[in-house]
């Protein structure tokens, strides 16, 4: 298992696994599979994969820890970005699909609309992440400041999860807020105790 | 030879069948075929049909949704908050006995059953948009009668202002009310006025047949220049009452849902915008939005309810 985890192969798999759902999507557009309210589809599954990587990316750290297995980092940046593929998705199918891609709207609904704000939020820390993630930033910043600003993908999941809940609010519909901030709770949680046991 | 699985009528539609016959409704249609209690062309329910209404304004020229779109895409949250479960748990509501109590302030308080309500006026085919609260909208041509129809016949006292709709919350068949999403039942309101409004619909049918469990079986509410929500949905009781009920919406996010919520796109929701909507299964994915119309396009026959109230106060 830990041979093929340090293979080129690995890194194709978990790439083609994360593009799966995408192409899932295209799919579903082009066969006209999206059920009633394709436009309304598209903007939830895309969210919802992004929030699913996001819960994935910030599992490898401590799935490397536990398990002792150094080689799990080598996914971490493919996992972000694909997080970040999503969430680009995402928002690109509100502005287009809710939004009509009229500028003007979308600037004056994202302050108007708290959820829309939370969300605009996360997306633009994520796109800090993703413009610093190859090594040549890595090396200009310098490694303590790198990780300094990547450990704001911590503020991400909390800007993430509070999106999804406002969005339910009004419906009183949290059961899967719950699910997946359960989830990234105990991602962050985990942490913050191996923190302290390191000290 | 062994009938299909599909060839057999579920029990369901059998007693509801029986029942429509009862009623007298064995329907122009199934009459003509001579075939006793006929039901639609995919043989799920039986036929209901009404006359084109007369009324003014009534019937939209647009075109209607499809009744697959239309029975495929539902909120019905005492069944699930997901969309398209409806469709898949609420046919139990079909062929089930069925009375709606009429009481509070009014002379003539009444249990009545639905093959009463099925007889008490001609039943009238109307074209209505509905738009809902999330920025859809479809178009459907409803079978019923004005709801005046039977508020004429329990006689409101002077007293009644207000009339209160509850739905059925039964947890043995309905899996949602386990959930705490609203405070079950479902509670809806209307003004007098509004109640007895020629439009305001109370529907037993749609596209012809009965009423399909997931779109409110056996008689629901439509209030076409209202978002969808206040359309309460498989009735059980009627109450004639002087205080504005608190609707179950209200009681949930009173910010969010007014008593009024009439369709009106000057006044956003807090957290979207009510300027357009998107008319399901029209013109594929990349059809743009539509303009949202004034009390859903139905201003000219309703806007006189509400002349010199605030509509941004009163939403």
């Amino acid at each position: 298992m830990r041979a093929f985890l340090r293979s080129r192969s690995a890194w194709w798999l978990i790439l083609v696994l994360g593009l799966l759902p995408l192409t899932g999507l295209v799919w579903g557009v082009v066969a006209d599979q999206l059920g009633v309210n394709p436009a309304e589809t598209l903007i939830r599954s895309t969210g919802d994969w992004a929030l699913r990587l996001l819960g994935l990316t910030l599992a490898v750290t401590p799935l490397r820890v536990m398990l002792g297995w150094p080689e799990l980092l080598r996914f971490r940046r493919l996992m972000g970005l694909l997080t970040f593929t999503y969430a680009c998705l995402h928002l690109l199918c509100y502005a287009g699909f809710d939004m009509g891609f009229v500028w003007a709207d979308i600037v004056h609904d994202i302050p108007k609309r708290p959820f829309v704000l939370v969300g605009s939020l996360a997306f633009v820390v994520l796109c800090a992440l993703a413009a610093t993630s190859w090594n040549g930033a890595i090396r200009r910043m310098g490694a303590r400041n790198w990780q300094a600003l990547h450990r704001s993908i911590y503020a991400i999941a909390v800007l993430a999860i509070l999106h999804f809940w406002w969005m339910r609010a009004s419906k009183h519909n949290f059961a899967e807020v719950w699910v997946y901030g359960l989830i990234l709770a105990v991602l962050l949680f985990w942490r913050v105790i191996n923190r302290i046991k390191r000290q | 030879m062994h009938p299909l699985p599909s060839e057999i009528t579920p029990a369901g539609v059998y007693a509801q069948r029986r029942l429509y016959l009862q009623s007298g409704l064995a329907l122009a249609a199934g009459s003509a075929l001579g075939v006793a209690g006929a039901t639609t062309p995919d043989g799920t329910l039986p036929i209901l049909k009404g006359q084109p209404s007369a009324l003014p304004g009534v019937n939209t020229m647009e075109r209607p949704t499809t009744l697959a779109d239309a029975t495929s895409y539902n909120n019905f949250y005492e069944f699930s908050t997901d969309k398209a479960e409806p469709a898949k748990r609420a046919h139990v509501l079909v062929g089930r006995p069925w009375t709606v109590r009429v009481d509070g302030l009014v002379n003539k308080p009444m249990d009545i059953g639905l093959e009463d309500l099925l007889r008490l006026s001609p039943m009238e085919e109307r074209i209505y948009r509905l738009r809902c609260v999330e920025g859809w909208s479809m178009v459907i041509p409803w079978v019923g009668y004005s709801l005046s129809k039977l508020i004429d016949k329990v006689q409101p006292q002077g007293s009644a202002k207000f009339l209160e709709f509850t739905t059925l919350a039964d947890p043995a068949i309905m899996p949602g009310v386990r959930s705490r999403v609203l405070d079950w039942p479902y509670v809806e309101g209307l003004r007098m006025d509004e109640a007895r409004h020629p439009l305001t619909l109370l529907a037993m049918g749609m596209y012809g047949q009965v009423l399909p469990g997931q779109n409110g079986a056996p008689v629901r509410l439509v209030v076409p220049w209202k978002y969808g929500f206040k359309s309460a949905k498989s009735l059980v009781r009627i109450r004639f009452v002087e205080q504005q009920p608190v609707s179950a919406w209200g009681r949930a996010a009173p910010g969010e849902y007014g008593f009024y919520s009439n369709v009106n796109p000057q006044v956003n929701h807090p957290r979207w915008s009510q300027a357009t909507e998107r008319r399901i299964g029209e013109g594929g994915l990349f059809a743009p939005r539509r303009q949202t119309q004034m009390f859903n396009g139905y201003a000219e026959q309703v806007a006189h309810l509400y002349a010199g109230m605030d509509l941004k106060k009163f939403f």
